[in-house]
């Protein structure tokens, strides 16, 4: 993909010299939760608390660990496989120049191009998603090309912790290791939600999952989810030689506080007085990623 | 057919670095073990787990490959359904998908093993080619076929091993979205349609109607998706009965495509259809055996004509 300075004046690209600066990230993430909650005016229905939850992780893929050359281009692949939280990486494409404010102005609209799940051909979007437990399997597939053509390429996929129920991730999760694709990343939301409830609760012995994926032969590090740069550190600092997995601890909804964990705002656009108060409460986020049991620390 | 595949596979896959093959923990036939032995990268073995075995292939294949995902049918198809559907179909990616035993091929077996739907599951979905090649030499053409092809997924539905050459004296060639005679007979009345293994079967009625002094044309309708409707037209057009056998449910398949276009053109022939019964068999036996539990026979196609003779469905006869 390509950055273009033309079409967005404001488009941000990673310092040179490959130190992520976490204070810019920050000021960024809150700059992209104003921009989702306010396209979220255009709609009845938006799934703002599912962005808000990984939204510093997007952040941190985009700009810290995909590696770019001084065009803003990247070889690198990133798919969102909790198809779901679109609108956080909407909003990062947006400010990469990707996709114009047109196009996330007209989101879910028939004279616009993007929708509620990510969608294949669509600037930016490396595969469509949306029914879960399909992204893992398609980015070890780009892993295993790229690992075949003797290519350089890094494939990142973000899963959900609801997602991780599906068969089709667990079957992936074993194939990685087994390929010894230590050129994919998978990034866990574990934001401890799910549609009938907390995940701790409806499915405690979803837990403890930093040893479960170890055991399946990942090379696991558990992180705040909402520090974008614990994110980075923990990817640079990783051994290697095997596919990396990083659980990011996060709440849902984050940053707005009456969205915080509460199971409505899954899908839900906020109505004018909710809006007014969460845009005036919105504060830059840097850490109080959740606590889900056996999320590892 | 499928050791036709293996070595159709072999041979293209020794040219074409992007061809890879992903299975299932099914143990390869033929040629296919040397491909393994030579590109050992290009062979992928998921193990139990056909849903991340079609996952990976839309990745390779939005990385340049040519991937081909190999298995039995049902097991190609029912269970990583929706990333058949989602993955490869939606986005409209060049992968193959090889089901062996396609129909009640694994007779033996039982229910579990038997792909009765797979036809009528395959061309419901968008984008997705479904080829049914007849023969061992169609196997060749069609895997050809789909090794180069770029327009999307193709389901390809083989049988299983030993079908005999039946092509070989076709006057037609093997030709992608188009169907071909593999018996031409000016001045006949009757058209005998099929595809995939079975035409064995619907051969054996041609040859019969023959020696009764009723010679019948036979055509082998390969590619059931994108259908030849207009070869099917000038067939409905031409001949006073057309008769569809094959090896899936009664409930899909050709025979209702071609009752479809029939319907559509108000054609004046008669139509019968010959196929699986809606209805699970616990028959265990020979192929022959579970194809008769669903009334899959000369004997009972041969009586089903008799009874039926050709004369176009508004009851004229022959002019």
């Amino acid at each position: 993909m390509l950055v273009s300075d033309t079409d967005t004046p404001t488009a941000s690209v990673p310092p040179r010299d490959g130190r992520f600066d976490v204070a810019a990230a920050r000021r960024r993430c809150l700059e992209l939760r104003h921009r989702i909650l306010d396209l979220s005016r255009n709609l009845a229905a938006m799934h703002i608390a599912p962005a808000f939850s990984c939204l510093e992780m997007v952040d941190a893929i985009y700009f810290g660990l995909m590696r770019r050359d001084r065009n803003g281009a990247s070889s690198d692949t990133f798919i969102l496989s909790k198809g779901h939280g679109c609108m956080a990486q909407y909003a990062v494409l947006e400010r990469l120049g990707v996709l114009s404010s047109e196009d996330l102005e007209l989101n879910c609209k028939p004279e616009g191009r993007l929708g509620g799940h990510p969608d294949y051909g669509t600037p930016g979007i490396e595969a469509s998603t949306g029914s879960l437990g399909h992204g893992l399997a398609i980015g070890l597939g780009m892993a295993y090309a790229d690992k075949l053509k003797r290519e350089d390429r890094r494939v990142f996929v973000l899963v959900g912790d609801g997602e991780m129920q599906e068969g089709s991730v667990w079957e992936a999760l074993m194939m990685a290791a087994n390929l010894g694709l230590d050129n994919l990343v998978c990034l866990l939301d574990l934001n401890d939600f799910q549609g009938l409830g907390r995940t701790s609760e409806t499915h405690p012995h979803f837990y403890p999952i930093v040893d479960k994926i170890a055991a399946f032969g990942w090379e696991v590090a558990s992180v705040d989810g909402h520090d974008a740069g614990a994110l980075v550190d923990a990817f640079q600092s990783r051994r290697g030689g095997v596919p990396f997995f990083v659980v990011g601890r996060t709440i849902k909804g984050r940053g707005v506080a009456f969205m915080e964990n509460v199971p409505i705002w899954h899908y839900r656009s906020p109505d004018a007085e909710e809006y007014r108060i969460a845009k005036a409460g919105l504060r830059e986020v840097g850490s109080g990623g959740g606590t889900a049991p056996g999320g590892g620390s | 057919m499928r050791n036709s595949f293996a070595d159709t596979f072999h041979e293209l896959g020794q040219r074409d670095p992007r061809l890879c093959i992903v299975v299932a923990d099914i143990s390869p036939a033929g040629s296919i073990q040397k491909f393994r032995d030579a590109f050992p990268e290009r062979f992928v073995n998921t193990g139990v787990a056909e849903q991340v075995m079609i996952g990976m292939t839309a990745g390779m294949a939005m990385r340049g490959l040519r991937p081909f995902a190999y298995t039995i049918a049902t097991f190609a198809l029912y269970r990583p359904f929706e990333m058949v559907r989602n993955d490869l179909a939606y986005q409209n990616l060049p992968v193959t998908i090889v089901g062996i035993g396609g129909g009640v091929a694994y007779s033996v077996l039982g229910g579990t093993h038997h792909a009765q739907e797979d036809v009528a599951i395959a061309c419901g979905i968008p984008n997705l080619s479904v080829i049914s090649p007849c023969d061992p030499l169609e196997v060749e053409a069609a895997t050809r076929h789909c090794a180069v092809q770029t327009g999307g997924p193709i389901y390809m539905r083989l049988g299983k091993a030993g079908e005999p050459v039946l092509t070989r004296d076709a006057p037609d060639p093997f030709l992608f979205g188009k169907l071909r005679f593999l018996r031409r007979v000016p001045g006949a009345e009757t058209c005998i349609l099929a595809h995939g293994g079975i035409m064995r079967l619907a051969q054996q009625a041609a040859d019969a109607l023959a020696e009764r002094g009723e010679p019948a044309s036979l055509v082998s309708v390969h590619t059931l998706k994108p259908l030849d409707s207009a070869g099917l037209r000038a067939i409905l057009a031409s001949y006073r009965r057309v008769v569809v056998i094959e090896e899936t449910s009664c409930q899909n398949g050709l025979g209702p495509m071609v009752k479809r276009i029939a319907w559509d053109m108000d054609a004046d022939t008669r139509l019968h259809h010959f196929a699986l019964r809606d209805e699970f068999t616990h028959v265990h036996g020979s192929h022959a055996d579970v194809l008769a539990s669903h009334g899959l026979t000369l004997e009972n196609i041969l009586a089903a004509l008799d009874q039926r003779p050709a004369a176009g469905r508004r009851g004229r006869g022959a002019p």
